[in-house]
């Protein structure tokens, strides 16, 4: 594996896309393991939703999403009521690095020295592992995957698969450096020998943090998905359990939530439903046996109120995090999940990490994309994406008058002599003299075109130009 | 000013134009009106499609059948719940092929390790099962709590027959949720599994390793 993407880390040049795509696009191992993994993902799928009228049923996804963003703000305090009012305390944290202090300050005051930890995409984002050490904490992930990952000291090449980049015989050596287990290429008994090392951390560990699918704002419940059952285990074991979610990730109502449940499950792995749907609506109370007596919700905000601000960049938050996007994406499938550096990875990530990061710096992201539109068309809520690419490639070259750009650090693919190439093209295709003078040119000297032309002509040959120009041949047929 | 307020004036003073809520129609997710018989076989199918088994008894035939499950699998013991019905039964039954019986009547901090490390297998109730999913509905009470249905690696879930709703849509407003939600509700669809090695399908790796759901019809 080579070097840039054995070293994915958090503080991972994000800039770096190209020499990073490049490695990835040669190695065989990353290729065969990606190709393999999202060909199964994309036929589950479309198993999957047999029988179903798929059109409408994503219609109903994209219109639950709008409904509950049209009305943000009123329905995050009457979730925050209905929770509190069920004996769960809720934090909002403005970014990342508060979030991280709601935590540190909640396990402070618990004297909590361990944390296990259910999947949960926002706390990758919002780097709480590494922060927690720092803090003298230890954070434990409990998910088979991001387990490995974490052993591996890595990142999530995948939102859903966090692992999907290592094979069986990867993870077996990685295992055995890390843990003392047996080399063995049986998954079971990989599998089992995780289940033994995590049920003592489970039993052990002072508060268990998880994210959440769903937030209910009708009855203050939290939802989550899963399969394992870590995340069962993570809000049910430790004495204290916090929340950790993305303030986009609220619904009005029960009935919502149904629908959304039926496209996320189908969307990201092809199941009709995950093991497990555990919906949370309060701490152990009464004559309760177990479950925490404390449940924490923090509700991070992250830069989602900015892509709020705007009507069309809107639609980036009615994400439900499938990645039915990444498992359709040929650029994604092709490079993997690490070679964009960036927490959420493929279509998603090229269209959410430009508003955490800035667009400066995640700039590489917009272009990354083939623009087929395959995410836009497997996307269980609709969203835009191909659309959103193309406003963000706006965004940073600056727009234009009719285009103001409105993206943190927008314009930084801006060049002064490109911008000019432009203004040139323009000029002259609005004057018809110097427009067929030009062409005329061109195609008198088209013998003295270069044949090659940078990057573009690298696994391509140049275009030549017509010895006639359109002008020429219609004159010539007398019209 | 706090963060809460904060964030909530921004969303609220936001620049784009005025937002309005679509109309949701959830027609899509009705299915065909199956009979209880095509609701039992949909159930079954799907619940036998993730790994979970189910073997179909009678109100006389059940603690028969949870004996000989017990016993092909050399259980140890059995925890069942005090008071629900179900548990009632067992002890009743008096039955000297069944493993030793437990109660969960504590809170979970004295006797953690025991429930980790020794219980073989659990029996709860539950509140209805999904057709078209294959998903049981629980929510966990102080007579049969959370872990119960989670730590022992076999689960064996009593359904009755004519509890299974078509779809999750119509099971929710039916049993009308919306109007006050436990502490913890639950759908189960089969034991706990995994395939992040690799995509290939694992059992067990955190909750029971097998679901046995028995249907009463």
């Amino acid at each position: 594996m080579s070097e840039t993407i054995a070293k994915a880390h958090p503080h991972v040049d994000v800039k770096e896309f190209h020499p990073r795509a490049h490695a990835a696009i040669h190695n065989p191992k990353i290729r065969q393991n990606f190709r393999k993994a999202m060909d199964g993902l994309m036929a589950k799928r479309t198993a999957a939703f047999e029988g179903w009228d798929l059109e409408t049923l994503r219609d109903l996804g994209a219109n639950i999403r709008m409904k509950a963003l049209s009305n943000l703000p009123d329905l995050l305090e009457q979730l925050e009521q209905k929770l509190t009012e069920n004996g769960i305390k809720v934090h909002w944290a403005v970014d990342g690095d508060e979030a991280c202090r709601i935590v540190r300050d909640i396990c402070v005051a618990r004297d909590a020295k361990t944390v296990i930890k259910g999947k949960s995409m926002v706390s990758e984002e919002m780097e709480l592992n590494h922060y927690l050490q720092d803090q003298g904490i230890e954070a434990l992930e409990s998910d088979l995957g991001e387990y490995i990952v974490q052993l591996a000291d890595e990142t999530p090449s995948h939102i859903i698969m966090p692992a999907i980049h290592k094979n069986t015989g990867e993870i077996s050596e990685l295992m055995h450096e890390k843990t003392g287990t047996d080399l063995s290429n049986d998954v079971e008994y990989l599998t089992a020998s995780a289940r033994q090392q995590l049920r003592e951390k489970f039993m052990n560990a002072d508060v268990g943090v998880s994210g959440v699918n769903f937030a209910v704002a009708e009855t203050g419940t939290l939802c989550l998905v899963e399969n394992e059952g870590n995340g069962r285990m993570t809000t049910t074991v430790p004495p204290c359990h916090i929340a950790v979610t993305g303030i986009e990730k609220v619904v009005p109502s029960l009935e919502d939530v149904s629908a959304l449940l039926a496209l996320l499950t189908r969307s990201a792995t092809g199941q009709h439903i995950t093991t497990y749907f555990n919906m949370i609506s309060s701490p152990r109370k009464g004559e309760e046996l177990d479950g925490p007596e404390e449940v924490h919700v923090v509700l991070v905000d992250n830069g989602r109120s900015s892509i709020y601000q705007d009507d069309e960049l809107l639609d980036t938050l009615r994400c439900i995090r499938c990645g039915a996007c990444m498992n359709h994406c040929p650029v994604y499938t092709r490079v993997g999940g690490h070679t964009y550096g960036t927490t959420y990875p493929g279509p998603i990530g090229k269209i959410l990490m430009p508003h955490l990061i800035g667009l400066d710096e995640g700039r590489h992201l917009p272009t990354a994309s083939s623009l087929c539109g395959a995410c836009g068309e497997v996307c269980p809520v609709k969203i835009p994406i191909p659309d959103l690419l193309v406003r963000l490639r706006q965004e940073s070259v600056d727009g234009d008058r009719l285009h103001p750009a409105k993206v943190r650090g927008h314009g930084a693919k801006r060049s002064t002599s490109e911008a000019l190439v432009w203004k040139g093209w323009a000029w002259m295709h609005a004057s018809p003299g110097i427009y067929r003078l030009g062409t005329g040119v061109a195609a008198k000297f088209r013998a003295l075109q270069p044949s090659k032309a940078g990057a573009w002509t690298d696994y391509r040959t140049a275009p030549k130009l017509a010895a006639k120009t359109l002008h020429q041949r219609m004159k010539e047929r007398g019209q | 000013m706090s963060s809460r307020n904060i964030i909530l004036q921004r969303l609220r003073n936001r620049t784009g134009g005025e937002l309005t809520a679509p109309e949701c129609d959830f027609s899509v997710l009705k299915r065909p009106d199956w009979s209880t018989a095509e609701r039992i076989e949909r159930f079954e199918k799907m619940i036998e499609s993730v790994h979970g088994e189910v073997h179909h008894c009678t109100a006389d035939t059940w603690i028969e059948r949870l004996a000989e499950v017990l016993n092909t699998r050399g259980a140890r013991n059995l925890m069942i719940p005090k008071q629900h019905a179900i548990g009632q039964a067992i002890k009743a039954s008096e039955r000297t092929d069944l493993p030793e019986l437990l109660l969960y009547d504590e809170p979970i901090e004295s006797w953690q390790p025991y429930l980790f490390n020794e219980v073989d297998a659990s029996i709860t109730s539950t509140r209805g099962g999904i057709a078209e999913t294959g998903s049981l509905i629980l929510w966990p009470t102080p007579d049969e709590p959370r872990l119960m249905s989670l730590v022992p690696p076999v689960h064996i879930a009593v359904l009755n027959a004519s509890e299974i709703y078509t779809t999750f849509h119509e099971a929710m407003l039916a049993q009308d949720w919306a109007s006050g939600m436990p502490t913890n509700a639950l759908l189960i669809s089969g034991p706990s599994k995994t395939a992040d090695i690799e995509q290939t399908l694992a059992y067990g790796v955190h909750g029971p390793k097998e679901l046995i759901v028995l249907v009463i019809e």
